[in-house]
């Protein structure tokens, strides 16, 4: 019981249900889609960049709580950020879901801590990185 | 049994005498709890709580029997086969072949020559795709497949089609997840010169009237493979009967190791075949420029073969005879139609394939809530089902969703873990709600 309860923690299955940023983005200038062959799971990532930084995010798509979550969170996290703090928290994100405990401050990975259960399902990692691979995509493509 | 190989909702009574039964247990009842005490993983926990296997699509477990079987070989009895001439050789050479009449006499089979060890069914039809198709198709020649197949009987197709320059072509499936009939009739040509169809969908657990189908598809002059991957272990098959060509499976499927699969090949057809993989063992005489085969089988059994697990597989067989498909498929009716009843009543559960003819497969998904999130939910209750598209996109796409959830039963599955697996349903909308 304590497996699923930290992997499901509340904040996850609050944001799976009134995910935040689940939307389209008319003014963003970059866009990635990402593609979970293994669950089917799509999600479709929006930014806008300018001045050198996230001024907005948003996604939409299908996917499972972990994933729906994790892009939810995601989009609220890098907002205002760079794109090389976003990177370097998407780094410090697949450090705690991959399970090496040197991830970090949990206080300074904020709500992403929430996420620190999905390390004791291998198989669900990839949900979880779904959204910040996509996002880490669209920062990488070339202005729309 | 109306028809063998073609009934699965025959059966009525529960807990019937195993008449069927053969040599492995003459005239045993049928007990599921005696059953269950065979398989040594059964009586594991998983997350705290008893394991309740419901993936047996995916694979079977295996009873104690296959297990020490391979266990004995490997401890006193492992040398290569062929030409070894030791006794030790002689005697594994010897267990090779015999189960190879094993398995030939499980599917019907005219001959042991008729019977190819492969890696396992998509291995079975990547041979006759690559050898009989590379030989046989020629531009515009058509191969029929249904919407329902599984990849390993979808793509094997699509890559010779490529290389051949033939057409494939698809029969859709109804709403139901039954094949159109119809369709399939009006898509079947003398053009047409391979049908493949699948016996039992591993998605929907629909049962294909295959006998039919190649009845249709041998007046036309096409050649039959089926796919009998998620048959072979539920029901009795008779390759005769069925009228087909090619028939494969998986051992891993019917309670034998992984590693080890059949392709029956009537024999007038594998003799025509040229080898698909070359290696030690196919040969009948090489020099440095040219090499000719081998007969039938040992022309597409390139290289060492599965010896442990081809014998592993012979005493599996023993043992699914042993029970008796008369019981067996009673029994998973009783399952599935159980499953039916408590799953489908479910509110927000939406089953997706209700044909009227299936087996053992119960595909589902929970409005609202994504089948991985279910199935963590069920994982925490010790319950094994998988989450996913099952090999199957098309089956997917067809019913507008990207995965379900689905439980498979074998005769050691019980009526209380079908009602764990309804428990456990309920318990994800209190999760997720």
């Amino acid at each position: 019981m304590a497996g699923l309860s930290e992997l499901y923690q509340n904040v996850i299955l609050e944001h799976n249900r009134s995910p935040r940023n689940y939307r389209a983005m008319p003014d963003a200038n970059r866009e990635a889609q990402g593609h979970n062959p293994l669950c089917g799971d799509q999600v479709t990532v929006r930014l806008r960049v300018e001045d050198g930084r996230i001024r907005d995010a948003a996604f939409q798509g299908m996917g499972c709580a972990i994933s729906r979550a994790s892009a939810s969170i995601m989009t609220a996290a890098i907002k205002g950020r760079t794109p090389e703090e976003a990177a370097e928290l998407f780094h410090r994100f697949h450090r705690l879901v991959t399970g090496h405990p040197e991830a970090g401050n949990p206080e300074t990975l904020g709500k992403l801590a929430v996420f620190s259960g999905v390390s004791a399902y291998p198989i669900r990692v990839k949900c979880a990185s779904l959204p910040w691979h996509t996002m880490k995509a669209a920062l990488d493509s070339p202005d729309l | 049994m109306p028809e063998t190989g073609e009934s699965v909702r025959g059966g009525s009574g529960l807990l019937e005498p195993a008449s069927s039964a053969s040599s492995a247990a003459p005239g045993r009842l049928f007990s599921v709890d005696a059953i269950r005490r065979d398989f040594p993983i059964l009586g594991t926990t998983v997350r705290g709580r008893p394991l309740v296997y419901l993936d047996n699509a995916a694979t079977s477990q295996k009873p104690q029997t296959v297990i020490d079987a391979i266990s004995r070989f490997y401890a006193t009895g492992n040398a290569n086969i062929h030409r070894g001439v030791y006794a030790l050789s002689e005697q594994a050479t010897v267990a090779y072949d015999q189960a190879r009449l094993r398995v030939a006499r499980f599917l019907g089979a005219s001959s042991p020559a008729e019977i190819v060890f492969t890696r396992g069914t998509t291995e079975a039809i990547n041979l006759v795709a690559q050898s009989w198709g590379r030989a046989q198709l020629r531009r515009g020649d058509e191969i029929l497949v249904t919407a329902m197949e599984h990849h390993s009987n979808l793509i094997p197709w699509q890559l010779i089609a490529e290389q051949t320059g033939a057409v494939l072509r698809a029969a859709p499936i109804t709403g139901q997840g039954e094949l159109d009939l119809d369709a399939w009739h009006r898509l079947l040509s003398d053009r047409t010169r391979l049908v493949a169809v699948t016996h039992i969908s591993n998605a929907l657990g629909t049962l294909n009237p295959v006998r039919e189908l190649a009845e249709a598809a041998r007046a036309r002059g096409a050649v039959v493979l089926v796919d009998g991957a998620q048959s072979a272990p539920h029901l009795p098959i008779d390759v005769h009967a069925l009228g087909c060509d090619f028939f494969a499976c998986s051992g891993h499927k019917l309670y034998g190791p992984t590693g080890v699969g059949v392709l029956y090949g009537r024999a007038e057809l594998l003799e025509r075949m040229p080898p698909w993989q070359g290696g030690g063992g196919m040969i009948a005489s090489v020099t440095l420029e040219r090499s000719t085969w081998a007969e039938p089988p040992a022309r597409f059994e390139a290289g060492t073969p599965p010896i442990a697990e081809a014998i592993g597989l012979a005493v599996a067989l023993d043992y699914v005879d042993g029970i008796g498909f008369q019981a067996i498929t009673a029994w998973e009716d009783a399952l599935l139609h159980r499953a039916v009843e408590l799953v489908g009543a479910i509110p927000g559960v939406r089953l997706v394939g209700t044909a009227s003819r299936r087996a053992a497969v119960l595909s589902f998904v929970v409005e609202g809530i994504h089948p991985h999130d279910v199935g963590a939910v069920l994982d925490d209750e010790g319950i094994a089902v998988r989450a996913g598209h099952h090999c199957a996109q098309p089956v997917m796409r067809h019913f507008g969703i990207p995965a379900t959830l689905r439980a498979s039963f074998s005769f050691y599955n019980t009526l209380e873990e079908v009602e764990a697996l309804a428990r456990g349903l309920g318990r994800v909308r209190e999760v997720f709600g």
